[in-house]
């Protein structure tokens, strides 16, 4: 088991939390989170994996931080 | 031909004259209005070389051809003049309904020349158009001026400096409808310098619609097109621009204490959901804006007023290592009080709490103003913000803003600026072409004239590697040459959350008459840029200054996401003059001055190469 720290951004928030350290298998994906936290993948805008965006099918390891966000803008 | 309303008011304040001029139609169309029409202005208008408070000066107050018109986000106006902060060319832009307040008195825009004897503002009531007296107005701060104007003038919409402007403070702004602010470059010193405290419009006439059913039919489609953007119509209007905070935080990218640091652990003090939970009480929309990312906040003392942006929380906040809601949403009301530019302001306290850090500003120097420069510390970013206002005890060398500070003390190196003015929230040592846009923003430090932010962290209008260098600068070019042209159209860049170069054409054309294709309204706007381009180098301001502060060059970042990148200007700059057409100097050809139809300003490229 590998525990990862998930923050979660704007209203993914909602009926959830703002950060918390999970524990889930190795090999887990950022798409496998996402679908655990009953999260619909098509929402998600950019998928932190330690501040660096990229796509879900990302491997995490033990340690790593997630940080995911719907579309937001603004400046 | 619609959108504009063909009259320009030139009011000279030394001759206490007034003139209404013609609108060149050909001449507008060519230059769009707005940004476009005030450098062109400026550039033909205003001698090289003088200084700009100068009664030589002019300070130009413009509208676009689709400024007041019925589509969507077109509350927007600009001001332009030279700036006394950089000496190059000042475009700063607002929203709130001022704008189309002054499109409907029937006018483009208005030029002022020379200088006023004592206060004075002007009021323009359609065809009516008085310089008055504003001798009771002097001193007093925005929401006063505003008040007292509104209860002589009915129904009137109002734009004034506060005392910050009448101090001829670096970095003072011009506000209207209390809390819109046309921010950037010190243009509120320009008018305090013209002794000119408000302009004051009422107006009754419409915006000329070339097309009417055809602009009622783009408009709702574009609206809708907003309304459906999970930005445009989710996340903005929901949280408002601090939204921003978290993501550009957790990239690694968010400067901390002078761009000492990028990252911070408490940035979700300050992060727009906690704003949107505790501290907001509802948001506010400008003229024709299905967005509405504008906030409306309550003190910790209970009242009600405007609230932060997202440039603002940083600036105030992380930049000065300050997470206190309550101070940030007070200094926020406090700048607009007084007329001060938000980031310019924050990102100078920032920088002179690292002066005091590492031993130039010496206790004795501030210990008369009662007040600290600790990081962190709530009470001095409100201290000094007011200090700033009316250039009280140490605030009068901040008012003038970070770069002349640092290099009072021989470090200019340590102000975070660009061309003499503050960088905004964004670390480019993490984002490579935004650091581009940093570096070649015509009117200095700045973000908000080509936001590589959107496709590098944020994914609009596609992804690209923060990191990587490939492509970037044409990329920063182009939305360089969209932005100018969005600007001189009169409306606002959020609308890019959704919109992109085919709608605004639609909207343009509708209302205008079918003037442009897709490739003709950005070369208009790339002609917008050279332009100011050109401007620039006729004041002295060349290639040289086309650069970062050395920390963003030569540090790389220390810790967080984006640890151990500098910023590759030296790789990026050169591929941005190529691609611009400019030589390796950075100076137009005179292929690209003739491809965009602006070969009357060739002369200038001799002056640029003397």
């Amino acid at each position: 088991m590998i525990k990862v720290e998930v923050r979660l951004f704007a209203y993914f928030r909602e009926g959830r939390w703002k950060r918390k350290v999970l524990e889930f298998e190795d090999g887990t994906t950022i798409s496998d989170i996402i679908k655990y936290l009953n999260i619909d993948e098509d929402e998600v805008s950019m998928f932190l994996l330690n501040g660096v965006d990229g796509p879900a099918s990302r491997k995490v390891k033990d340690g790593d931080v997630i940080s995911l966000f719907p579309p937001i803008g603004g400046g | 031909m619609g959108g504009y309303m063909g009259k320009v008011i030139r009011v000279n304040l030394t001759e206490r004259s007034v003139k209404v001029e013609a609108l060149d139609l050909k001449m507008a169309q060519k230059y769009l209005g707005s940004r476009g029409f005030g450098v062109k202005v400026m550039l033909d208008e205003v001698p090289a070389g003088i200084d700009p408070f100068s009664p030589e000066n002019k300070l130009i107050v413009a509208t676009g051809a689709l400024t007041g018109a019925p589509v969507p986000t077109s509350g927007r106006y600009m001001v332009i003049t030279k700036s006394p902060l950089t000496g190059g060319i000042a475009t700063a832009n607002a929203g709130g309904f001022w704008g189309p307040k002054f499109k409907s008195t029937g006018h483009d825009a208005v030029i002022f020349e020379g200088k006023a004897d004592k206060p004075v503002y002007l009021y323009v009531e359609d065809d009516r158009v008085e310089i008055k007296d504003a001798s009771h107005l002097w001193g007093k701060r925005v929401t006063e001026v505003t008040e007292a104007l509104q209860r002589e003038h009915e129904g009137a919409n109002v734009l004034s400096i506060g005392p910050a402007g009448e101090k001829l403070s670096l970095i003072a702004s011009i506000m209207s409808d209390l809390d819109r602010a046309a921010g950037r470059g010190g243009v509120g010193a320009v008018m305090g310098s013209k002794n000119l405290k408000a302009i004051v419009v009422k107006g009754s006439k419409k915006v000329p619609l070339y097309d009417e059913e055809r602009t009622k039919e783009v408009s709702q489609e574009k609206v809708k097109i907003l309304r459906d953007d999970p930005v445009a119509g989710g996340g903005l209007p929901t949280y408002g621009t601090a939204v921003l905070v978290n993501i550009i935080n957790e990239s690694g990218v968010f400067p901390v204490r002078n761009f000492q640091y990028s990252y911070t652990d408490k940035a979700d003090l300050i992060s727009g959901e906690t704003m949107t939970e505790k501290y907001l009480v509802r948001k506010a929309a400008c003229y024709r804006c299905p967005i509405a990312c504008g906030r409306v906040v309550k003190l910790a003392d209970g009242s009600v007023v405007g609230g932060p942006e997202y440039e603002t929380i940083w600036a105030y906040g992380a930049d000065c290592d300050v997470y206190d809601y309550d101070a940030i949403n007070e200094v926020n009301y406090l700048c607009n009080e007084y007329g001060i530019d938000t980031i310019s302001a924050g990102a100078t306290i920032a920088a002179a709490m690292e002066l005091y850090e590492k031993g130039y500003i010496k206790d004795e120097d501030i210990d008369a103003d009662g007040l600290s420069l600790k990081w962190g510390d709530p009470k001095a970013i409100v201290g000094w913000t007011k200090k700033i206002g009316l250039r009280e005890g140490f605030g009068d060398k901040l008012a003038d803003g970070s770069y002349r500070l640092a290099e009072s003390y021989g470090v200019p190196e340590l102000s975070m600026t660009v061309k003499k003015q503050e960088l905004p929230a964004y670390d480019p040592r993490g984002i490579q072409g935004h650091g581009i846009t940093y570096a070649t923003s015509n009117r200095g430090g700045c973000h908000v004239k080509g936001y590589m932010i959107s496709p590098e962290i944020l994914g609009y209008p596609e992804k690209l590697d923060r990191f990587t260098l490939e492509g970037k600068a044409a990329y920063a070019k182009l939305f360089h040459d969209l932005t100018a042209a969005i600007d001189s159209i009169g409306l606002c860049i959020f609308s890019t959350f959704g919109l992109g170069l085919p709608d605004y054409v639609d909207m343009y054309n509708a209302v205008c008459g079918e003037v442009y294709d897709e490739k003709g309204l950005l070369e208009a706007g790339e002609r917008v840029w050279n332009l100011e381009r050109l401007f620039n180098l006729r004041e002295g301001i060349d290639s040289s200054q086309d650069t970062l502060p050395k920390r963003l060059l030569e540090e790389p970042i220390k810790k967080g996401p984006s640890k151990g990148h500098v910023h590759q200007l030296d790789k990026l700059l050169p591929e941005y003059y190529e691609v611009r057409g400019w030589d390796e100097n950075g100076v137009p050809t005179e292929e690209t001055l003739e491809r965009l139809g602006l070969k009357e300003y060739k002369k200038y490229l001799s002056l640029a190469t003397e």
